[in-house]
């Protein structure tokens, strides 16, 4: 495993800026996710770290040592995408068998076998060991895919949207199992996801992506509590957080353009503006409320079995909301 | 506008009974879901009631008049399919156009009616383009917008949002209710996502293998399953079972036993004797690290901003909890298990079906 450094990571497709100045430092067993919208550069980076593109300057260093002009092979990376490219022709065993029989390698035998043992159990496809590759669900193919990537011992595993062809229930259950996988191994992960949900579950820090640039990184929570800019704080959070002017409410800063607060940083009921409750969404365990305020719609949450109905007038004050300025950044 | 009723509708194809025995009613404007997995019925119940398949028996009524074996067009029904189903060579308004020119309305009436709706899916500045040229969400409002136009007595959809990526879904959900809400149209949608079936519904019909489980409004329905099948449909995560092995139960019992420990549950109202499983919320397990409660083992906690779920091991079942982000709970760690005494289902293990109890009594009567 491996400390990974990124310095000032420029790359450009044509016109397209694809990354820009990305400083990135990845620490040694961590589960680093970048988030961020189609087009944002993740899977850029993501390809730039392996080595199957060559960035147009910067750097890409591995435990002190600059790889940026080495092959992926040398660079020692596991990759698995999001589509499961495994050996249709081949058992799973043989699937599984195949990184380590690289003559670069020289594993035995019998190493090769207690690996494929070990991995098999965890990612809980033992029984299928001797099935086509052709024969699994589309969830026992992942798994095949992701345990191709562990058997081996690399400075680092990629993951490009490994389950986002999976379905919800699956998504869930493999979510956990790879936060604990990544535990028990104690490997370096770097995980590209669009998917909020498996960016605040599984990372140990989040990478916020947009237009090329790496807007944030931190921990999940510091992401979450003190995000940097507006984009930031919108990409995190469901139902998402409501911006609107800084004006609406008394007593903001004078810098600040927007107010910004999630639908649970509202007080309810308390002195506040009013506003007009036009639907209540009761999805279970909480309800939510759609308001009105002017022209301007807002979320809140409250209590799954709440009295409120459409039509009738609530008043709400943020509590401990975030400001930003004109440009969107947090003040 | 349009009130529909379903009596005992079946519907068998060969060997195979896709629907055995619907009986429901849908309000005149309500947005009525039917909800339920893959193969469950629900596309056959929504295709019957608009007339594209005939039932093997059973009544379709709307507004009072027996349907069941008038032909789609004589409904006076508007479907939206998932995929859009959009004419590619025609621009949108000429898209628009093609259901009214078909029925002989006026230039001057079409025109009318395609700048009413095109107001109300606020589409006005894309009238003139090209079908082809126009994103996934623009698309399905065309699509939506062609089934309006005809001022049909209801809409029937059949995963409208299906083909979108899901933060775009969300958006599109809250779209076509906020219309919903301005047409005030009677809609029937069938969806396998249990969520969207929650956020949009007035009522929710759960189906699976051609049984109506449960029928009612999204709240009772999250509440006070009928079956176990819905509580772990409902809701994500799901409703927490765990086995109480074989049980005997009498009218007025208020408490279960699980291992040594005492459970609380709402006063019960049957005889019951036979394999018995208890079901919690995830929201409504507290984890405790005084002495009461149900001893566990932390297994994983996934950070949601400001909810976490924890997942626990108890005997051999895991369960979650949606406990507050702001405590940490270390993997491997013990903690105690306390349930909203308030809030507890219990499921007979054998048919699925839920207790009557003084909590749920209510619910499982109305549906």
């Amino acid at each position: 495993m491996a400390n990974i450094e990124v310095q000032n990571l420029n790359k450009c497709f044509g016109d397209n800026v694809a990354l820009s100045e990305v400083d990135l430092s990845i620490p040694d067993g961590s589960f680093v996710v970048l988030l961020g919208p189609t087009g944002a550069g993740k899977t850029t980076l993501l390809r730039l770290i392996a080595g199957l593109d060559h960035p147009d300057s910067g750097r890409v260093v591995i435990d002190g040592v600059d790889c940026t002009q080495r092959t992926p092979a040398e660079r020692n990376v596991a990759m698995v995408f999001q589509q499961y490219s495994l050996y249709p022709h081949m058992s799973v065993k043989e699937n599984l068998a195949f990184p380590l029989k690289s003559r670069m390698l020289s594993v035995t035998e019998s190493e090769i076998n207690r690996k494929i043992d070990a991995i098999s159990q965890t990612l809980r496809i033992h029984h299928k060991l001797s099935n086509k590759a052709t024969e699994l669900s589309g969830g026992e193919m992942q798994r095949v895919a992701i345990g191709r990537a562990l058997v081996r011992n690399p400075n680092i595993y990629l993951m490009d949207e490994p389950l986002s062809s999976l379905d919800a229930k699956l998504r869930s259950e493999l979510r956990i199992e790879l936060t604990r996988i990544q535990k028990d191994i104690g490997g370096t992960f770097l995980y590209v996801t669009h998917d909020q949900i498996e960016a605040m579950t599984m990372a140990t820090h989040i990478g916020v992506l947009e237009k090329g640039k790496l807007i944030q990184f931190g921990t999940p929570r510091e992401v979450y509590d003190h995000p940097s800019s507006v984009s930031v704080a919108a990409r995190l959070g469901q139902p998402r957080i409501n911006i609107v002017d800084a004006t609406i409410f008394p007593g903001s800063p004078r810098a600040a353009k927007f107010i910004g607060f999630r639908p649970e940083q509202l007080e309810l009921g308390a002195e506040g503006l009013q506003t007009l409750i036009k639907r209540v969404e009761r999805l279970g365990d909480q309800t939510r409320l759609h308001l009105s305020l002017g022209e301007i719609s807002i979320v809140t949450v409250t209590d799954p079995h709440t009295e409120l109905k459409a039509g009738e007038t609530l008043s709400i004050k943020p509590k401990a909301p975030f400001f930003f300025d004109s440009e969107g950044m947090r003040i | 506008m349009a009130e529909i009723e379903i009596k005992n509708l079946r519907k068998e194809f060969g060997e195979f009974v896709a629907v055995q025995d619907s009986t429901f009613k849908v309000e005149d404007g309500e947005f009525f879901m039917l909800l339920g997995p893959s193969g469950c019925g629900k596309t056959t119940t929504l295709r019957m009631m608009a007339g594209l398949e005939l039932p093997t028996s059973g009544q379709i009524l709307i507004d009072g008049e027996d349907v069941s074996f008038k032909r789609a067009r004589e409904r006076d029904i508007a479907f939206v399919f998932q995929m859009y189903a959009l004419y590619p060579h025609l621009n949108v308004r000429q898209n628009l156009e093609y259901p009214l020119k078909s029925q002989g309305f006026s230039k001057a009436l079409i025109n009318e009616k395609i700048a009413e709706v095109a107001a109300i899916l606020r589409i006005e500045q894309l009238l003139n383009s090209p079908v082809g040229r126009l994103s996934g969400g623009d698309r399905q409002r065309v699509a939506l917008g062609r089934a309006i136009v005809r001022d049909p007595c209801a809409f029937f959809m059949d995963e409208p949002l299906g083909a979108l990526d899901a933060e775009f879904r969300e958006e599109m959900a809250e779209e076509l209710r906020a219309l919903h809400d301005r047409m005030r149209a009677t809609t029937i949608y069938v969806t396998h996502d249990q969520l969207e079936a929650m956020q949009m519904g007035d009522k929710i019909v759960v189906m699976n293998h051609g049984v109506i489980e449960q029928f009612g409004v999204p709240q009772d329905i999250y509440d006070w399953p009928a079956t176990k099948f819905v509580a772990d449909f409902i809701g994500s995560p799901a409703m927490n079972f765990l086995s109480l092995g074989h049980y005997k139960l009498c009218p007025g019992d208020s408490v279960v036993a699980f291992n040594d420990h005492q459970i609380k549950i709402p006063n019960n109202l049957e005889d019951f004797d036979g394999h018995l499983d208890m079901g919690v919320r995830p929201e409504h397990i507290t984890l405790s690290r005084e002495s009461e409660g149900i001893p566990a083992t932390v297994l994983a906690s996934e950070y949601l901003g400001t909810t976490q779920i924890v997942s626990v091991q108890v005997d051999r079942s895991v369960l979650k909890a949606r406990v507050s982000a702001t405590d940490d709970y270390m993997i491997g760690s013990p903690i105690n298990l306390v349930f909203d005494a308030r809030n507890i289902s219990l499921f007979d293990h054998s048919s699925g079906k839920a207790l009557r109890s003084d909590a749920n009594q209510e619910v499982l009567a109305g549906g």
